[in-house]
């Protein structure tokens, strides 16, 4: 499925490779139960590596050189109103200053975007469900805030 | 009161765009049913078994002339002729169709009111005490802050999808009128050995299924550190408040299944991370203080001996003043409640005319504002006392002057069984039936102050678990029963009501309740109020009399 990323669509590169499947070619994210685990198999991949973490994660675990070593964190949705992920994407921008892509995937609705966008999420997969006009539409909900981005 | 600039009105104009566009697409199938209730409650609009019920938000209670006109309008054009204020300072329209809420929030923006976070698992109203800003006993007025704290939580796009709903009170005076210890947190404006005035915070209080008292977290925040610190509470109860369980997702469920110390750690951690690029400073502080300066009182007021005379001379006069107005910061004024507790009309609630009435009083003889209490009655805060007798006399006629404040028929009452799907008993009927047994108005005020709280359900919006009597409608086989706790207060010592004893019929309920008036008359020492007679005897007299039969 595409993604859209500054306010553009984009083709999606990145493939989710699952716990108990061997790693594939090309750019690839795993669960941060992986990413513990085969951390050193993952540094020595021949493409991008990244994390999909779900809203119970504890990304305390992670230090700077994983942060620097991860270039695609993605946020995956179960449900849209498990509100961890939020307080999630505000932390790994502002506690450990990760300024490489937020993904948002999974079951989120085109109406939290905006609010996604603002806690330092900048990109967003899309599903058969979502129509990318209407994402690209709830990006500019609000042209004035009570409270600072992230961004 | 709060002025909006330009950015305050773009915000809700644009709100109500995106509801507008949200509640077409909910109609025309694109949106799903749980995307649309997430959507629709964070716009204060409940689907309820009659008709969905809108309800509307008044922060911290203060409300303009030009706001309650517009709250007549609404209710003549969107609704039956009526609406209803709840334990929250807002207020409900029960009877809006889904179709056309869009329409009433665009008539609510243009007088810079909306339905913003009034529901849904996010931060709702800020609520505080109905005398701030003009009571004697004042520290500071809690005001300037609780607007701070409202636009913090507006739109907040952190804490849009929380464990669950999450409510504030501040209170800015020595007496706790604003329940302060049943909040998720609660803000007391406090000074420090020094003299300085900080922040007393409190977390974890909570109502409904199990009722908790607040704990304090932070004895003293200074003033600069208020956001900071909640927003740390409120990122440490994102992450961590329970998602397995509705009736366990709130905070106060997280404080104690952590323990007070190690979540005070955990909101420690983070508040001192955050803490120093989230500063209030004081031009902040300043600036929005210059938005409740008081306004401008005659000081010759108290010279007045007009309102003197007509206490000696109009008893009804004298007594509506003696339970319906209470001193006021200034000489020569009174502040005047406005009862919405007349023994033949649902509790809390006011009429379309009423409301039109009431906002040409509150500009006559209150510089043009009027506040909502939580025990669902309103306030005309600056009324010189020259003006009382005129002012009895036109909210008499408009049947808003029921001598009753605080006594045993201030009843608050939630909506029950008649309007809510989640109730599992009527509650405005039984308020009705009270107030018939009780008809003797003398008889009321040798009762004196108590405070009668009644709730459908366990869910508890009309606090019963805070009452001094406490009534909560259950379900029983099919029936509607009620279950009665004694000694329960909002106030400074707070407590929770204790259990009388086995539930009630409804038949059987009003009696109930006058015999435990009889005991405490019988019981009661000189001038004792009912919740420290409560407090002496205990139970057991009560329990003797309500179930002699049983």
């Amino acid at each position: 499925m595409p993604i859209i990323k500054d306010q553009r669509i984009t083709e999606n590169t990145w493939t989710f490779i699952a716990d108990d499947s061997p790693l594939a070619n090309g750019d690839i994210t795993v669960t941060l139960d992986r990413w513990t685990r085969d951390k050193e198999q993952l540094l020595k991949h021949e493409s991008q590596v990244g994390v999909r973490l779900m809203p119970g994660d504890n990304i305390d675990i992670l230090n700077k050189e994983d942060f620097n070593a991860i270039k695609l964190i993605e946020l995956d949705f179960p449900v849209f109103a498990d509100g961890r992920l939020f307080s999630l994407a505000s932390l790994i921008r502002s506690k450990h200053g990760y300024h490489g892509e937020i993904r948002a995937v999974g079951n989120y609705m085109t109406d939290q975007v905006f609010y996604l966008h603002r806690v330092g999420v900048d990109a967003f997969e899309l599903s058969e469900t979502k129509d990318i006009e209407r994402v690209l539409s709830a990006l500019n909900d609000f042209s004035v805030c009570y409270q600072p981005s992230i961004n | 009161m709060y002025q909006y600039n330009e950015q305050d009105q773009r915000l809700i104009e644009e709100r109500v765009t995106q509801f507008r566009g949200q509640t077409k697409r909910f109609l025309n199938g694109e949106l799903g049913e749980d995307e649309f209730r997430a959507l629709r409650l964070m716009n204060g609009l409940y689907v309820q078994i009659h008709a969905p019920m809108l309800r509307v938000a008044i922060p911290y209670g203060l409300l303009a002339s030009k706001q309650l006109r517009m709250l007549a309008k609404v209710a003549r054009d969107y609704d039956r002729g009526y609406c209803h204020f709840t334990t929250r300072q807002n207020v409900q329209f029960n009877w809006p169709a889904l179709e056309r809420v869009p329409d009433l929030l665009a008539d609510l923006s243009t007088v810079q009111m909306h339905a913003i976070q009034t529901s849904g698992n996010c931060l709702r109203n800020t609520t505080s005490d109905h005398l701030a800003g003009i009571c004697t006993d004042e520290i500071e007025d809690p005001r300037p802050y609780c607007e701070i704290i409202r636009q913090w939580t507006t739109l907040h796009p952190e804490f849009a999808y929380l464990p669950r709903k999450f409510k504030i009170a501040v209170s800015g005076s020595e007496r706790d009128r604003a329940a302060v210890q049943l909040h998720d947190i609660g803000v007391y404006l406090v000074r420090n050995g020094a003299g300085e005035v900080g922040f007393r915070v409190l977390a974890g209080g909570g109502l409904g299924r199990t009722p908790i008292i607040g704990q304090t977290v932070k004895p003293f925040l200074e003033k600069k550190d208020l956001l900071s610190y909640l927003e740390a509470i409120l990122r440490v109860y994102n992450l961590l408040g329970r998602r397995d369980n509705k009736y366990k997702a709130r905070i106060k469920i997280l404080v104690k299944e952590t323990g007070l110390e190690k979540f005070i750690g955990l909101v420690e951690d983070e508040w001192l991370r955050i803490r120093d690029g989230m500063l209030l400073t004081d031009e902040r502080i300043a600036e929005m203080k210059t938005h409740f300066s008081p306004p401008a009182y005659d000081h010759s007021a108290s010279n007045d001996t007009s309102f003197p005379d007509h206490l000696a001379t109009d008893n009804a006069f004298a007594t509506w003043a003696k339970y319906n107005s209470v001193e006021h910061r200034v000489p020569g004024y009174k502040a005047v409640f406005v009862s919405l507790k007349a023994p033949d009309s649902p509790p809390g609630d006011i009429t379309a005319d009423q409301l039109d009435v009431l906002a040409q009083l509150a500009d006559t003889y209150s510089f043009g504002e009027i506040r909502s209490t939580h025990r669902q009655n309103l306030v005309l805060a600056d009324v010189k006392q020259s003006d009382l007798y005129a002012l009895w006399q036109q909210l008499d006629a408009l049947k808003l002057a029921t001598p009753n404040i605080g006594t045993v028929t201030d009843i608050i009452c939630c909506p029950g069984l008649d309007f809510c799907n989640l109730a599992n008993a009527g509650s405005i009927g039984i308020a009705k039936e009270i107030n018939a047994a009780l008809d003797d108005l003398d008889y009321i005020h040798d009762i004196g102050e108590l405070k009668i709280n009644m709730s459908g359900c366990m869910n508890g919006c009309a606090h019963q678990s805070v009452g001094h009597i406490g009534i909560l409608g259950v379900d029983k086989k099919g029936e509607e029963w009620y279950q009665i706790t004694l000694g329960g207060s909002s106030d400074n010592e707070a407590a929770i009501g204790e259990r009388l004893g086995p539930s009630v019929a409804k038949n059987e309920i009003t009696k109930a309740i006058t015999n435990i008036l009889e005991v405490y008359v019988q019981q009661r020492l000189e001038e004792e109020p009912f919740l420290q007679t409560v407090k002496r005897v205990g139970l057991e007299p009560f329990r003797e009399k309500v179930y002699a039969n049983h």
